[in-house]
């Protein structure tokens, strides 16, 4: 146990001394937080819009001045003819166009009817989606308030209850999966590549001709990360409660363990990936490219698996963060016991015993 | 000159010599690019819908089929319990609750006014707005069938009426895809040059080689010259694997020229490449700079606006993201193969690219000291 | 008549408070092997760092080859070679690559570059290993090799930090053999050593101590005026006054 103590005080001495990363590991689920915190939002706001007014009477200026008012849109500017349009959308800023027939005001009062053609920049389908919808909203609005005749008979009042997350803040849906992400990638990445350092300079060797139990080597490797990534729970949960306002509405001690247990999962990954490869590169480029991505999207918190083909959403099955992101989204947000989540833990522990018996017999072949 | 081609040549040596990096390179960002935008799929649709129905009437069997038939949502869950539908979201089996009250359609006609109940599941917040928008919708034209029915004049009123007629350029199918492809393709060819020009020089500084190249007369732009090119050839080699997945794939053809594209990709690999050989230049071991490749690389990805609009953000965030090389390439990578954008519509991009190549170059070459 | 090729005057290096190299005042003549001595930390590695234009000195004077070593160092590099105490040939490259990599490096002809490589290799022995990876050759080879590819280019004076550590007597010899024909084609050869045997090849040698030169002659004029039989003894007798170490 002494000379357990010794190593696992002998990794830690490499980590703290290491400043420039260790800032950085630090640093990351900060800058996350509050990258998603206040700078990315999934709702649109202040789209380009481009108005090509061939009317120029009050209805259409009131129209115009209704986007306006609008959050979703900035209005930029007026065209002057219609070839501009297809220009002005291959410059990229503008995102939608509105085009107003000549006597627009005129068909709508006269005739009881009129034509406004709406055109999106559909690139981003979602995106054009959205603000066609908002844009209907507005000019319906509009054409409501034309109607002199009272309130329609027969009304069915829609009233909608947003559960858990009222304001429909992004944070509910992202904190769980930084966690996910930040430990994912502080566990595997470290010990992985701290592990195939070892590997590259041949001081491996030395640790393996020692009387120490080769096993307890790598445990004491990641010794560390644990501590490191609990810390970083700790200020993800502080960050979130205090920078955000979003409370942890389940038990902590929960939250704790089951993060203690995601964690275990990364590190074998990482003692996965250590063992099955040879340089610091290949097991970079691998934890990197190889997690990264797949954990951003996989985990549901980007993209819904749902939406994915089936094979996928097959695959999705083995990305261990799916499992603790919705492990945290419960026990954080919905507030919900271990009886809720006792199967998605189930799992996890279950993927961290198959990586193990695996790194393990690999590794034995390897001293063989 | 000549040093530069000695300099190539060990550099592509040592690339070639590396069976798993080359690998990587390869078979990487062709995966990637052949699922990630399968996953990326950020169309809401199937969204799992309960229905709590405490009237049993005509009118709520009819508004049940015309929700289900929309194509939006999937009846999930059918009951007369809302405690058991609410069980059914907590456990994730359903995002949204349709409640019906007892008594709603008695109610509509004889009271003129009736109210429907919808819960929506909205931790996340993408989804619940577009159900419950899509749901309002659907529950507003269900209405409007209700009154012409019942009111037959109701059709003959002589409110004005303004048409929309939508239409949507440059993806008429509205296919997501699309939209992701040059996105994803354009953060893989990031990926792969940021890392690998990120750990090169500090990797000669971990195994002490660069001591030998230091105490020859080599010039230092010569030496980051030499990093540079053979990169920058993998990189516009991964581009093209990508636009060449995009196309067999995804039938992806740009509507632009593919001049314009490598015109643009060559200049923005210089910068990121740059950037990548600063990083190294700072750095002592390669897991240091792949932290703080990393680092930069999630700032860069995540405020490039792949997955969000850039035009959402707060000021500051815009402000910051004009600093940011990766969206640059998103932007024009989407409006050179969507919209065929040409050479003047990029310029402003191509402009400031060109100027990070130059800043960032050059202050690497500055930062790598022969001498300390 | 003489040639100065190494000339220091009061050269300094200071870490913070720390003091690596405490001014010290020496002069290499063209075509000697001057044995840089002293015990681990004392300085010699940070000395030869300086020299070769790697490191800024913090005060004094050096001229290396007649180039002034705060300002010419581009220059001092075209004249010197240099093999670092760690071994940094591309370990990926194989024989060849190497020593026309360096050679090509130094603006070698392509003429020259194949010429002297296959002469090199030749003298090495290693026509075998020519195709072989560097990093698969034994040390000793590996130390022959990034020796001669030191000298490739024929600069006026080559620095050696500690070459031989770690190897066995008979590739050390060897090694040795390899000095001395480059001293005769009037290379000049600066080398740090902890092997005293080694010192005695020296023409002269100086003797380091926690940063300043203590000794500074040919190895019998020391031996005289230590009164000591052996280099050993030498050594042992500066050292023992030593106040760091590792």
């Amino acid at each position: 146990m002494k000379q357990f103590i010794n190593f696992v005080r002998k990794e830690f001495a490499h980590v703290m001394r290491d400043r420039k990363t260790l800032l950085i590991l630090f640093g990351m689920p900060v800058a996350q937080i509050l990258i998603f915190g206040f700078a990315l939002t999934n709702e649109l706001k202040n789209s380009k819009l481009i108005v090509f007014d061939q009317a120029k009477d009050p209805a259409s200026q009131e129209i115009i001045a209704r986007i306006e008012a609008s959050r979703y849109f900035e209005v930029e500017r007026n065209l002057s003819n219609a070839a501009q349009l297809e220009s002005v959308f291959k410059e990229g800023k503008i995102k939608m166009a509105l085009v107003f027939p000549a006597g627009f005001n005129a068909s709508l009062l006269h005739g009881h009817h009129a034509q406004i053609q709406v055109i999106a920049d559909a690139s981003d389908p979602n995106a054009a989606n959205m603000l066609t919808n908002y844009v209907s909203a507005i000019i319906q609005d509009y054409q409501r308030s034309l109607s002199k005749s009272s309130l329609s008979p027969y009304r069915i009042i829609p009233e909608v209850r947003m559960l858990y997350n009222p304001q429909l803040k992004g944070a509910h849906n992202f904190v769980p999966g930084v966690m996910a992400l930040v430990l994912m990638l502080v566990c595997v990445m470290m010990t992985a590549i701290s592990i195939v350092k070892e590997k590259e300079t041949g001081t491996m060797e030395i640790l393996l001709v020692s009387p120490f139990k080769p096993i307890l080597v790598i445990i004491s490797k990641t010794i560390p990360y644990l501590i490191l990534s609990l810390l970083n729970v700790g200020s993800i949960l502080l960050l979130s409660v205090f920078v955000l306002d979003l409370p942890v509405n389940g038990s902590v001690l929960l939250l704790f363990a089951e993060s203690m247990l995601f964690i275990s999962t990364c590190l074998t990954l990482g003692i996965f990936i250590s063992v099955k490869t040879s340089s610091q590169q290949v097991a970079m480029l691998i934890s990197l490219m190889g997690m990264l991505l797949p954990t951003i999207l996989f985990s549901g918190f980007m993209f819904p698996i749902e939406n994915m083909p089936y094979l996928l959403q097959l695959f999705s099955n083995i990305v261990p963060a799916k499992w603790f992101y919705i492990i945290v989204k419960s026990i954080m947000i919905k507030g919900l016991g271990f009886s809720a989540i006792w199967k998605e833990t189930l799992i996890l522990v279950a993927i961290t015993a198959v990586l193990l018996i695996i790194s393990l017999k690999s590794f034995k072949i390897r001293l063989a | 000159m000549r040093t530069i081609r000695f300099l190539l040549q060990k550099e592509f040596r040592q690339i070639f010599r590396n069976r798993a990096i080359l690998l990587l390179i390869g078979v990487m960002p062709v995966m990637q690019l052949l699922i990630l935008p399968l996953a990326a799929n950020y169309e809401v649709k199937n969204i799992n819908l309960s229905v709590v129905d405490h009237d049993h009437s005509g009118f709520s069997q009819k508004l049940i089929s015309k929700v289900t038939s929309s194509g939006y949502f999937k009846l999930s869950g059918y009951s007369a319990s809302f405690k058991e539908e609410l069980m059914a979201i907590e456990s994730d089996r359903s995002d949204l609750i349709l409640e019906i009250p007892q008594g709603f359609e008695r109610g509509l006609i004889r009271e003129d006014q009736q109210q429907l109940f919808i819960a929506v599941n909205a931790i996340n917040g993408v989804k619940a707005n577009l159900g419950g928008a899509y749901l309002t919708s659907i529950i507003r034209d269900f209405n409007e069938e209700i009154r012409m029915e019942m009111v037959p004049s109701y059709r003959f009123n002589e409110a004005p009426v303004i048409e929309i007629t939508s239409s949507n350029w440059y993806n008429p199918l509205m296919e997501y895809q699309f939209y992701m492809v040059p996105g994803i393709l354009a953060i893989l060819v990031t990926m792969i040059g940021g890392f690998l020009s990120a750990l090169n020089i500090v990797k000669e500084k971990e195994f002490g080689t660069i001591e030998q190249i230091n105490v020859t007369p080599i010039k230092k732009h010569h030496f980051i010259l030499g990093k540079l090119i053979p990169f920058w050839i993998l990189g516009n080699v991964v581009f093209s694997l990508g636009l060449l997945v995009a196309w067999l794939v995804y039938h992806i053809v740009p509507a632009g020229s593919l001049l314009v594209l490598y015109g643009f990709s060559s200049v923005y690999l210089l910068a990121i490449l740059g950037f990548g050989l600063l990083i190294s230049t700072f750095c002592d071991t390669q897991q240091q700079a792949m932290f703080i490749m990393f680092f930069f690389m999630m700032v860069f990805i995540l405020m490039g606006g792949l997955f969000t609009s850039i035009d959402s953000m707060p000021e500051w965030a815009k402000l910051l993201s004009a600093f940011n090389p990766v969206s640059y390439l998103i932007e024009v990578m989407r409006m050179v193969i969507l919209k065929g954008s040409g050479w003047k519509d990029i310029l402003p991009q191509l402009g400031i690219i060109a100027l990070f190549a130059v800043v960032l170059n050059t202050y690497a070459i500055i930062n790598y000291k022969k001498t300390n | 008549m003489k040639e100065t090729v190494i000339k220091t005057d009061q050269l300094s290096k200071r870490f913070g408070s720390f003091i690596a190299v405490d001014a010290i005042s020496f002069e290499v003549q063209k075509g000697e092997i001057f044995g840089f001595l002293g015990a681990n930390g004392a300085g010699k590695t940070t000395a030869m760092r300086m020299l070769c234009g790697l490191s800024v000195p913090s005060s004094g004077t050096a001229a290396i080859a007649g180039f002034d070593i705060y300002k010419k160092t581009e220059e001092i590099k075209r004249n010197i070679g240099y093999m670092s105490q760690k071994f940094s040939l591309y370990e990926d490259l194989t024989v060849l690559e190497n020593i026309s990599f360096f050679a090509g490096i130094y603006g070698l002809s392509n003429s020259a570059i194949k010429e002297k490589s296959e002469a090199l290799i030749t003298r090495l022995g290693l026509q075998k290993e020519v195709k072989k990876l560097v990093g698969e050759l034994p040390l000793g080879w590996k130390q022959k090799l990034s020796f001669s590819v030191a000298v490739l280019h024929e600069p006026k004076i080559v620095f050696l930090d500690e070459p031989t550590g770690g190897v066995d007597p008979v590739t050390r010899r060897q090694f040795w053999d390899l000095i001395y024909e480059a001293s005769e084609k009037g290379i000049t050869v600066f080398v740090t050593t902890h092997y005293m045997d080694e010192a005695e090849y020296c023409d002269r040698i100086s003797i380091m101590v926690d940063g300043r030169i203590s000794a500074l002659d040919s190895p019998s004029a020391l031996k005289t005026q230590f009164k000591a039989a052996t280099m050993d003894e030498v050594f042992y007798e500066l050292a023992r006054g030593a106040k760091r170490g590792d």
